[in-house]
Order: C-alpha cells, then sequence, then structure tokens
C-alpha cells in the first residue's frame, strides 16, 4: 500500500507527523543563479525585455532598495500590476515573458489577432500613462500584490494544457513559478503553486500523440515525468512541515494523492475529499464544490455524487465540466439518455480541443 | 515628476452611516497627518473638498452665443467629491498616498494620471 505509507497530506489543523521541520534551505541561492543566467543566455528574451523596457521605461535609474536583481520578476509584476484588468495582465505576461506572439495569445484566449493587438496596445499605453512601476513591490505591499501574479501563472499553465501552445505555455509557467519561488521563499503559496505545477505535468499523458483525450483512469503513468513529480512532492512536504496552507498548496496535495496511486484503482479517495473539505472551507467556490462532489462519488457512489453535482445546476450550468461529470455519473447508474444528454451539452460548451472531441464521441458510447 | 488626480466621489442618494463626532475629528486629524506629510516631501500640489454637485453651474457654447444652465454636468449619480493633486514618482507611489486617505475616509479614491500639467 505505498499510497498510504508515503502520503500523509492532511492538514488536521495541528502539527503534521512525522515530517522534517525544515521548511528553509530548500532552493539553494547557487541553484537561483544557475537558473537566473539560463534565462539571461536566451537571446529572444534578450530582445522580449528590450520590448519591455521600452513599455515600462527602465532606462530610469533604479530605486536602492532593490535586493533582486531580476529583470523577468520585476516584469511580471509589471505586468500582473492590479492597476491592469486580470484578461489584461495575462496576455501581457504571456507577450512579454513568455514570449508568444499576438498571433498566439490570441489563439489562446480565441479571440481575433487585431482584438488581442488593441488589448496589449492599450495595456502598454496605461503602463506608460500611469506610470506602472518596473520593480519588485516591497514586502508589506506584496499582500496585495502577490496574489495576481499567482493567478496569472496557473491559467498559463492551464491554457497550455488544451491548445496548440501547449509544450511553450506549460514550460514558461513551471519557469515563472521557479522564478517566483526562488525568490520569494517564504511565501508558502508561490511554493504550493510551484508543487502544483510539476505535479500537474503528469498531465501531460492527458493527450495521446494524436492529440486525442486519455482520461485520468486510462493514462500510462509510465508517461508521467517521475522526476517532476517527486520535486513537486518534496515541496508540499515541506509545505505541510510549515503548516501554512492555502489554495495552491491545497491543491498540490490533492494532485500529489492522485500522483501518488500507482493505479488509478489505487487513488485514496478519502484523502482528497478531506483536502477539498478543507479547500473549500479557504475558497468556498461552485468550481471548487463540484470538484468536491466528485471525488465523494467515488467514496459514496454516484447517487450521492449526483445528488451533490446537481445542486450546483444554477451556478455551473455554463460551465462545460459540470455537464462532463453529470454525465459521467449518470452513465455509471445506467441513465442512458440523460447522459448521453449531457455529454452533448458538455459538447457544446466546450472549447475546440481534445476535450471537445472526446465530449462528442460520448453520445454514442453510452 | 508625473502629477496624478486622486478623486473622491460620492454617490447621490447613498445613506451612509452618519459618523460620531469623535469619529469625524479623528478622521480629519488623520487627514491633516497625511496632507503635511505629502506637504514634507513635496509631494502636494493642491487639494479641495467640493460642495454638493447640485451647486454647479455649467456653461457652453451654442451657435457663437453663450449658454448657462444649472448643473452638474453629468448625469450620473456619482459625483466629485473632493480631490488631491500630487506629484509622485509612479503609481505605486500615488497608490500609497491614496490607501493612506481612503483609509482615514473610508471612501473609495480614484487615482489618474495627467497626460499634461501647466504650473507657475
Amino acid at each position: 500500500m505505498r499510497c498510504r505509507r508515503s502520503t500523509r497530506w492532511l492538514w488536521t489543523g495541528g502539527r503534521s507527523r512525522g515530517l522534517p521541520p525544515n521548511p528553509g534551505g530548500w532552493i539553494t541561492t547557487t541553484a537561483r543563479n544557475r537558473a537566473l543566467d539560463r534565462l539571461r543566455r536566451q537571446t529572444r528574451e534578450r530582445r522580449l525585455l528590450g520590448e519591455a523596457a521600452l513599455v515600462t521605461g527602465v532606462g530610469d535609474p533604479l530605486p536602492e532598495a532593490e535586493a533582486v536583481p531580476d529583470d523577468r520578476l520585476r516584469l511580471i509584476f509589471t505586468c500582473c500590476h492590479p492597476a491592469l484588468a486580470p484578461e489584461t495582465q495575462i496576455a501581457l505576461t504571456l507577450r512579454l515573458l513568455g514570449g508568444l506572439s499576438t498571433e498566439q495569445a490570441a489563439r489562446c484566449f480565441l479571440v481575433a489577432a487585431p482584438a488581442m493587438a488593441q488589448r496589449l496596445v492599450r495595456a502598454k499605453r496605461k503602463i506608460k500613462a500611469a506610470r506602472i512601476p518596473y520593480r519588485i513591490p516591497a514586502d508589506h505591499e506584496l499582500p496585495d500584490r502577490l496574489p495576481p501574479v499567482l493567478a496569472v501563472v496557473y491559467p498559463i499553465y492551464t491554457t497550455g494544457l488544451s491548445g496548440q501552445e501547449q509544450p511553450v505555455l506549460c514550460r514558461e509557467a513551471i519557469r515563472l513559478a521557479r522564478v517566483l519561488g526562488a525568490l520569494m521563499p517564504d511565501e508558502s503559496e508561490v511554493a504550493g503553486l510551484l508543487a502544483l505545477l510539476l505535479i500537474e505535468s503528469r498531465r501531460a499523458a492527458r493527450t495521446r500523440p494524436d492529440g486525442g483525450l486519455v482520461l485520468l483512469g486510462q493514462q500510462d503513468r509510465g508517461r508521467w515525468d517521475r522526476h517532476l513529480i517527486e520535486e513537486g512532492h518534496g515541496i508540499v512536504r515541506r509545505c505541510l512541515a510549515r503548516d501554512r496552507p492555502g489554495p495552491y498548496q491545497l491543491q498540490a496535495a490533492i494532485n500529489a494523492v492522485h500522483a501518488d496511486a500507482p493505479t488509478a484503482a489505487d487513488t485514496d479517495w478519502p484523502q482528497i475529499v478531506t483536502l477539498y473539505c478543507h479547500l473549500y472551507r479557504l475558497a468556498p467556490t461552485p468550481v471548487v464544490a463540484l470538484n468536491r462532489a466528485i471525488a465523494i462519488a467515488e467514496v459514496r457512489g454516484p447517487i450521492v455524487g449526483l445528488a451533490l453535482v446537481d445542486r450546483l445546476e444554477a451556478e455551473l450550468d455554463q460551465y462545460y465540466p459540470f455537464h462532463a461529470a453529470r454525465a459521467e455519473l449518470l452513465r455509471r447508474l445506467d441513465r442512458r439518455g440523460e447522459a448521453a444528454a449531457a455529454y452533448r451539452r458538455a459538447a457544446a460548451l466546450a472549447p475546440p480541443g481534445p476535450e471537445r472531441d472526446f465530449l462528442q464521441r460520448q453520445p454514442a458510447q453510452v | 515628476m508625473p502629477h496624478y488626480l486622486l478623486s473622491v466621489h460620492g454617490v447621490e442618494g447613498q445613506v451612509r452611516e452618519p459618523m460620531t463626532e469623535e469619529d469625524m475629528r479623528r478622521s480629519h486629524e488623520r487627514l491633516d497627518g497625511i496632507e503635511q506629510e505629502m506637504k514634507a516631501s513635496g509631494m502636494w500640489v493642491f487639494s479641495g473638498r467640493l460642495h454638493e454637485a447640485d451647486t454647479a453651474t455649467v456653461v457652453r457654447t451654442a451657435g457663437g452665443q453663450t449658454m448657462t444652465t444649472d448643473g452638474p454636468f453629468t448625469e450620473s449619480k456619482d459625483h466629485l467629491g473632493g480631490f488631491y493633486i500630487i506629484r509622485a514618482d509612479d503609481l505605486d507611489a500615488a497608490l500609497a498616498v491614496a490607501a493612506q486617505v481612503t483609509a482615514a475616509i473610508d471612501t473609495p479614491i480614484e487615482v489618474r494620471p495627467f497626460a499634461a500639467t501647466s504650473e507657475e
């Protein structure tokens, strides 16, 4: 029972047992400097930083308080400044840090390239006109400034999972999280975000070489990048030892439990339910409630799960995973007609990509 | 140095919990303190509180003729109630001042950069 022995991910409110209380020193300065050197060597990046410099006017002398001389980190705090709208923050980050072309960024958001170009032009104009600074915020500003940065990195990753720009976006998201983690080692949620992305790298096994979708239960777990997953697990353990749980750390822990099961049937679902309950207390959103209901269905059966899922209909009617989850539970209950209808509804709402292709094939198979 | 307008908007008909005299005094004291600091650091340019929006008058030109009507100009429900004009190095410096003021008066503040200014 490997999964039970090696994972005690639960935050029970008290101290976690059996974990070394050693939160510090997990990313050394050497590793950080090596990573930064590598980043700087890349000439394409230089060009983008040049472009960013034009926008932010970094020709100006920088204030003395700059503890960390990292252009990329400064840039991400500029791109994710709360004075910019969230969708603009993501687009700017992808363009200026991810190195995506305007056309690629437009494809990620399913908007026309001219609309994306306009959004970027307006954002650059605002940065210049309002003088949004190009610097890392002071410690006392971080509670206000860090969440939007973290909130940009994760969608870059998930956008990458379903689109054509997959490898670029996923790599970039992990790289951004690494830079943030190296420079802010005391922020548990930054560590949690990095762990979440590293462990989620297993999701690369979700697509077949031809681009088709492979469900979690049928994935070849040998295709998961064990190295990245192990690194993520290590971070989750340190987060546990630190015992300051937050939404990213809990999501990382949930993924750690999934990744730790040698086969899908070995998944420790009760533990996942507990973690989702904890997450729901910190982030009571309908999407978290949906995921919790799906986990509960694995423990207490599809009837209970479906009742919980159905309660969320008013809030999630336009969210395709809601209909996909209902369809799956209805199929398990052998309510085939309703299952097929729910799959069709999910397929109609899903964006183009392997998930939609998968959903479109289902009604014929239930 | 860039200039910013920090504006405080009141919403017509919005009933706010009336402040006690003590609260009012403390709020004024805090504002005074903030203004002193702004003046000492050279950020302060001008500030003022306006009378109610219905005290406004609008002047426009129509066919070469001056036409004067009762205000306010905008038909919206929220109106400028007061403002600061400050000098700041960048948006974050302006936001830091706005954060102090909003905490003192418990009202949101809009921070907007000037495109051009003329001074004595």
